[in-house]
């Protein structure tokens, strides 16, 4: 069977090399670009994203990232946000005070994490709930984490016609945020699986694997 | 939920070849960065401090080769140090495969650079390299040095962690001149003096010279724990260093 293809989202600087390099390693042919034909064709779209907020949505505005996102999930066709690249699909995002309009594809409001010790930086346990696909073999395990604001809480609204998302939570000196969300078509991670090692090589073929089948 | 205490490598980069010195001096090649890099992961390190100690910029484009191949091979955070003087340099670094970059002496001669990088990266990015030393007549009792502690910065070591705290930096790696290349152990009361004044993360580095010295430094408000000849020089394994973490009743991964 063919390789899956995966494009990863190039807007902007950072460390884009390993999450090119992982996201190969779990079995997928990979492009690293921001053309929107690109991303709209390939079975999966990795959305990454360091720094702060309102950089990265201006960057991904430039691409039209946005658009990018919401016509491949209005076809149910799978993207993978990692960190400020997961923060970024939330309503909108609050630093140093300023505002800013996110991706809007889930309810919330990402803002800084209220801990002793700030960033969130290392390697943490999760709390995974139940029917997790992309947790598959390591629900367990710990995953890598580098991050001053994040999503504290999440008010699930469910009913009979839709399926809540099932929302992967952690907790760092008191406070508890989201760590990953698995939504239909649409995941995302606020750790790093490109830096989680051996943890983090197995969550990223869970996703991959899951776009032959997709 | 807790997080693991880190335990981090340190590999010293000079012309694309690991060296390390005893308080700097002497130095000794001690191998291969991209083997060692692999070696460590293997073996459990939670991320990979590189210092590129290169005096020439041919040197320094050998170290860039060598950050891409271990990002290419090596699936753990890594932080590169060394050299980095303007926001340009960190973009390099970073689009190289580097996660984190470590800033020491041009944070020194121009603080602004702290939030010129964090404007730009994010905080996260940026771990200040603060090799302190102990001097009578500061404020805190340490110093800032630089010329690997060669020469007093003429700054007080825990007003300069407040203040980079504040300009934006990420993390703190504490470097103790005193108790580098000693194996005594780690400066404790220079890291709980730190530790009481800044809210972000800070790492022990220097003196670690057997696996009980690394639970005080934790003890102390370590929330990572840094060694280079230790460890590439075989003296302990990052596995034994994490065992003795977990005996005395903290997280490790």
């Amino acid at each position: 069977m063919a390789q899956p293809s995966v494009v990863v989202l190039d807007y902007g600087s950072g460390n884009l090399r390993s999450a090119v390099r992982a996201v190969e390693r779990a079995g997928a042919s990979v492009e690293l670009t921001s053309d929107m034909d690109a991303a709209l064709a390939a079975d999966g779209l990795l959305v990454p994203g360091v720094g702060a907020y309102e950089a990265c949505m201006k960057g991904l505005r430039e691409i039209r990232g946005e658009r990018i996102i919401g016509r491949r999930l209005s076809g149910g066709r799978p993207v993978l946000g990692i960190c400020v690249g997961m923060q970024i699909l939330f309503a909108r995002g609050v630093e140093h005070g300023v505002e800013t309009e996110g991706c809007d594809e889930w309810p919330g409001v990402v803002e800084r994490l209220q801990a002793p010790i700030v960033p969130h930086m290392g390697w943490n346990t999760l709390d995974v709930p139940e029917g997790t696909e992309l947790f598959a073999g390591v629900e367990d395990e710990r995953f890598y984490f580098v991050h001053s604001y994040g999503v504290r809480t999440w008010e699930l609204v469910t009913n009979d016609r839709t399926k809540a998302p099932l929302v992967t939570w952690a907790e760092h000196g008191g406070d508890r945020f989201v760590a990953a969300v698995e939504n239909g078509a649409l995941s995302a991670t606020q750790f790093h699986p490109e830096k989680s090692g051996d943890a983090g090589a197995a969550l990223l073929r869970n996703w991959v694997q899951s776009l032959k089948s997709a | 939920m807790t997080l693991a205490v880190r335990v981090i490598p340190c590999l010293d980069v000079d012309g694309g070849r690991v060296v390390k010195g005893i308080n700097f001096e002497n130095l000794r090649d001690a191998g291969d960065p991209v083997e060692l890099a692999k070696v460590y992961d293997r073996e459990g390190a939670d991320e990979l401090t590189f210092l590129d100690i290169s005096a020439s910029s041919d040197a320094r484009g050998t170290t860039m080769e060598i950050v891409s191949k271990v990002a290419e091979e090596v699936f753990i955070p890594l932080t590169v140090g060394g050299g980095v003087r303007a926001v340009a340099d960190v973009d390099r670094l970073l689009r190289a495969g580097a996660d984190k970059v470590g800033v020491n002496t041009a944070a020194i001669t121009r603080p602004e650079l702290i939030a010129e990088i964090a404007d730009r990266f994010g905080s996260q990015v940026l771990v200040l390299s603060v090799d302190a030393r102990r001097a009578a007549g500061t404020a805190s009792g340490f110093e800032v040095t630089t010329h690997g502690g060669r020469q007093s910065a003429g700054i007080d070591a825990v007003e300069w962690a407040i203040r980079a705290a504040e300009l934006g930096a990420g993390e703190i790696l504490l470097n103790s001149m005193d108790a580098d290349g000693t194996r005594d152990g780690f400066d404790l009361e220079m890291l709980r003096a730190v530790r009481a004044e800044v809210s972000i993360p800070v790492i022990a580095s220097g003196g670690a010279g057997a696996a009980e010295h690394f639970a005080p430094a934790v003890d102390a408000g370590a929330d990572a724990v840094l060694a280079a000849s230790v460890f590439h020089f075989g003296t302990l394994r990052i596995g034994e260093v994490k065992s003795a973490l977990a005996g005395a009743g903290h997280p490790v991964r």
